[in-house]
């Protein structure tokens, strides 16, 4: 993307609802906000033809906040109702956000199935590596040795889900790794993201303040991928993995077939229905 | 029912072919059910199968005669044995009577205990020796020859239904296929059977649909237009025929990763206001069952096709039980009105799903349609489907009329107008968390309670019509029952009114909410109540009773699967309880 997103003559604000967030004060999601309506507002889409879908947790609550229609449903389905959305009516601008809880972990398979399928959606994972609206259980991307739950008093144990990676593997076109710290850059990821034709992921590191304060830390050793994107997956693959999880930018982006419905109408019912006549 | 008297049907004659796998079985079936359509008359043909994927044993059991035939009957006329390889699995399945006909090849051994026992009439014929005397020559057909001559069906009429069946085979497997039809017919009989079938001068229009499809057909009447599902038995069928036929509708179909991934894609569809459905059968309902708690707090219209087989867990997929009631009545968590719809018959399964679906958009929530594998995967020669009732469609926001409540409270009957994506001017955040009238999640006693009032309303004023059950018959006799049950309970109603005893039978359609009244109404009079269910656990029966609307002195037959309900067990029932 070309440009400034913060200086667009369709305002952020128009694009904010009236409702107050229930976000603790600090949440890295109020910058989440921020970018996406940042977003929104740059690329000047009419308000009604833009939809957010969410699952639950604390970050599934955007949609309420965001001045298009949006769809609050169960945990872990946002990317399932997404999908149905976007086959119904391609012509929606359709974007989806929620938890490292609800994407990976109650959601993961989802996630799998949507990277592969590659339809023109928008993914936001507000990445706080804890269940936030639970009050702050282990989730996928929290480190093996984090003990501050008292589900999981030793730590998870468990080696985190390493969420660029996955998608790459699973066939994403579009990764990035964005950071709340950086609303700006942010919302330029997720203009990308919207115009990128297919399925677009973007890890959004989104400090609890709450749960995770240790993360308030992130704003000083995150920084940006010290390349340029890459269309190669074994490039990207490599980056992924040599890299600490806090390194920020566009990852990989590569061009794909794009899932769709076929949109031609060669029949009526009456025609099928002739089918049985004896 | 055709226009004939459908109290006083005329004899019906009923065959059972069985055999290994790749015997072809169900080709012979389906070629006999396609030559009794072309005589001009009706049929209906079941079908059952161990789990094999290929090579397993199967059998397929065809009644005919001059009306709709919607149940099997009590016994076989004629049981014919390609081989006899297995044939002990589904020996239950085939009733005969000393009146029978077992056909068979003394070359593939001796009738079987488990057939013999019943003591029906034996004819050997050399079936494999005619089929091998043909080059190409397979047994099905020989098979084939030898019951459309027992039963009286033209020979020139089997023999073209070849020609349509075998198209795309060529010209070589056609004409084998005709010499062997032949020498069935032609091979000298010994036995015959006690009657004929009739023949018909002037056929009425009629289909030749199996219950998948017909279900397919409602949906895409009452305006589906998205499906999103995940293949399971028996309800696949009904993906595979919607598949390209929504796709010719400008409609789309998503395979989806799983079911809970299916139903929350239809969430989606009907958000963006595309009339939506997903197929499926218990184990993938009982997958659905939080998603659809979603649609309805989120008052979003849904349909799903429930396709019941064997349950509970994975039980028994490849055939027939009504078991799902209760989930359907009851599988939702908190209090959660939705639409619960039986299809009565094959032919049902048109009427019943394309109500369904103009239900549940019109009253703006779940409604779950109940077939089963004795449906779904049976074909039928049925009267053309009627249309189902149209409703009023789905209420929608105008652009731009002013600050837009999508739950209202306001209208009476609780259904307040949907906003789709796109509308200018009603934008809002549909929830599955509680709300309120705005969509703003709420946890307020007060938002809690008018919502849920709001939600009841809805199907509380519903006012359903004369098609929430089929009614037939009058007497203090009745039988109620749903599903595919209903069939054999007319059948036994019929008889038992000529054995002088009056019955009348309320199958119920609409299941829930059950129209009380009506139910009270059309029991009025009825002193000995019997409900007959294909399930271990009376779950019609338990319901009835839980709303009181049963006699204390109602009795049950309550039975599983996989066996059909037949109407000898029904009057047996009636007669010994009463
Ligand atoms: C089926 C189901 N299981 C569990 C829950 C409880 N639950 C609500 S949110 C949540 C996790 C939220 O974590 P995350 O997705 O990371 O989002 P965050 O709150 O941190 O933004 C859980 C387990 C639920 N709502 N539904």
């Amino acid at each position: 993307m070309s440009g400034n997103p913060v200086a667009s003559p369709v305002t952020a604000k128009q694009f904010k609802s009236e409702i107050k967030p229930v976000w603790c004060p600090g949440c890295g999601d109020f910058s989440v906000l921020s970018a996406v309506t940042k977003a929104l507002a740059y690329l000047a889409l009419p308000q009604q033809n833009v939809a957010l879908v969410s699952g639950i947790g604390c970050s599934s609550r955007l949609p309420a906040y965001v001045s298009v229609y949006g769809f609050h449903g169960v945990h872990g389905r946002a990317l399932a109702v997404a999908s149905g959305l976007k086959a119904a009516r391609p012509d929606l601008t359709v974007l989806v956000a929620g938890g490292d809880g609800d994407g990976f972990s109650i959601g993961g398979n989802h996630f799998l199935h949507a990277c592969r399928r590659n339809m023109n959606l928008t993914y936001i994972v507000m990445d706080n590596e804890v269940y936030g609206m639970t009050k702050g259980q282990a989730s996928p991307t929290t480190s093996p040795d984090w003990a501050k739950s008292m589900l999981t008093p030793h730590g998870p144990g468990v080696p985190s889900f390493n969420p660029a990676a996955i998608a790459l593997a699973s066939g994403a076109t579009f990764i990035a790794r964005g950071f709340t710290g950086k609303p700006n850059d942010l919302a330029k990821l997720i203009v990308d993201a919207i115009q990128h034709p297919g399925f677009s992921f973007i890890q959004a590191l989104s400090p609890c303040t709450t749960y995770r304060p240790e993360q308030n830390e992130w704003k000083k050793i995150v920084r940006p991928f010290d390349a340029d994107v890459t269309a190669d997956p074994i490039e990207a693959a490599q980056r992924i993995q040599a890299d600490d999880g806090l390194s920020t930018g566009l990852i990989y982006q590569t061009r794909l077939p794009v899932w769709q419905p076929p949109n031609s109408i060669s029949a009526e019912i009456e025609q099928l229905e002739r089918g049985f006549q004896i | 029912m055709s226009s004939r008297d459908p109290n006083h049907p005329s004899p019906t004659l009923s065959v059972a072919i069985t055999g290994s796998g790749g015997s072809g079985v169900v080709t012979a079936g389906q070629m006999l059910l396609m030559a009794v359509a072309d005589a001009g008359l009706y049929g209906l043909m079941g079908r059952s199968a161990g789990p094999q994927i290929r090579g397993g044993e199967s059998a397929v059991m065809l009644r005919t005669g001059d009306h709709q035939i919607d149940c099997l009957d009590d016994h076989f006329d004629i049981l014919i044995a390609l081989d006899w390889l297995n044939v002990n699995r589904f020996a239950e399945e085939i009733p005969l009577t000393p009146e029978s006909l077992i056909v068979c090849d003394p070359e593939s051994g001796t009738v079987p205990e488990a057939i013999a026992h019943q003591g029906a009439r034996v004819m050997a014929l050399p079936l494999n020796a005619l089929a091998k005397g043909v080059t190409e020559g397979r047994v099905n057909m020989v098979a084939l020859g030898v019951i459309a001559e027992l039963l009286g069906l033209p020979r020139q009429t089997m023999l073209s239904v070849v020609d349509k069946a075998l198209k795309r085979k060529g010209a070589g497997v056609i004409d084998s296929a005709h010499q062997c039809i032949n020498s069935g017919f032609d091979q000298p009989k010994s036995l015959q059977l006690r009657s004929k079938l009739p023949t018909i001068s002037v056929p009425p229009p009629r289909w030749n649909i199996s219950g998948n499809e017909a279900s397919g057909i409602g949906a895409l009447r009452g305006g589906i237009r998205f499906v999103a599902a995940y293949p399971i038995t028996p309800a696949t069928e009904m993906l595979e025929w919607l598949a390209p036929n929504l796709e010719k509708l400008g409609g789309a179909l998503l395979q989806a990763e799983d079911e809970l991934a299916s139903i929350n894609m239809i969430i989606g569809g009907s958000f963006g206001g595309i009339p939506s459905l997903t197929a499926t059968s218990g184990p993938g309902l009982s997958l659905m069952m939080e998603g659809l708690g979603l649609a309805v707090t989120s008052e979003t219209p849904v349909v799903v096709a429930n396709v019941m087989r064997g349950g509970p867990s994975t039980g028994i997929p490849t055939k027939s039980e009504q078991s799902d009631l209760n989930i359907a009545l009851y599988g939702f968590h908190g209090d959660a009105p939705h639409l619960v719809l039986g299809a009565l018959d094959i032919r049902d399964c048109a009427f019943t799903t394309e109500w369904a679906v103009r239900l549940s958009e019109e009253l703006q929530t779940v409604a779950i349609v109940l077939s089963d594998q004795s449906q779904g995967q049976a074909r039928s020669v049925i009267d053309p489907p009627p249309a189902a009732p149209a409703g009023h469609g789905r209420k929608l926001a105008q652009a731009n009329e002013g600050d837009y409540l999508r739950y209202r409270l306001d209208p009476e009957d609780g259904i307040s107008p949907m906003a789709i994506p796109g509308t200018e001017g009603c934008l809002y955040t549909a929830d599955g968390l509680e709300h309120n009238e705005r969509g703003t999640p709420s946890s307020m006693p007060r938002d809690h309670q008018r919502q849920l009032d709001k939600r009841l309303r809805k199907l509380v004023n519903l006012d359903s019509g004369p098609s929430w059950a089929e009614i037939r018959g009058s007497g203090e006799n009745c039988i109620i029952t749903w599903g595919s049950s209903s069939g054999a309970a007319f059948e036994a109603a019929n008889r038992l009114a000529r054995l002088g005893r009056a019955t009348r039978v309320i199958a119920i359609r609409l299941l829930s909410p059950l129209p009380e009244n009506r139910l009270f109404e059309a029991l009025a009079g009825a002193t000995r109540v019997l409900t007959v269910e294909q399930n271990h656990g009376g779950q019609l029966y338990h319901y009835l009773h839980a709303l009181r609307l049963l006699p204390d002195s109602a009795r049950m037959l309550a039975r599983p699967g996989p066996l059909p309900i037949r109407p000898g067990e029904i009057i047996q029932t009636m007669l010994e309880q009463y």
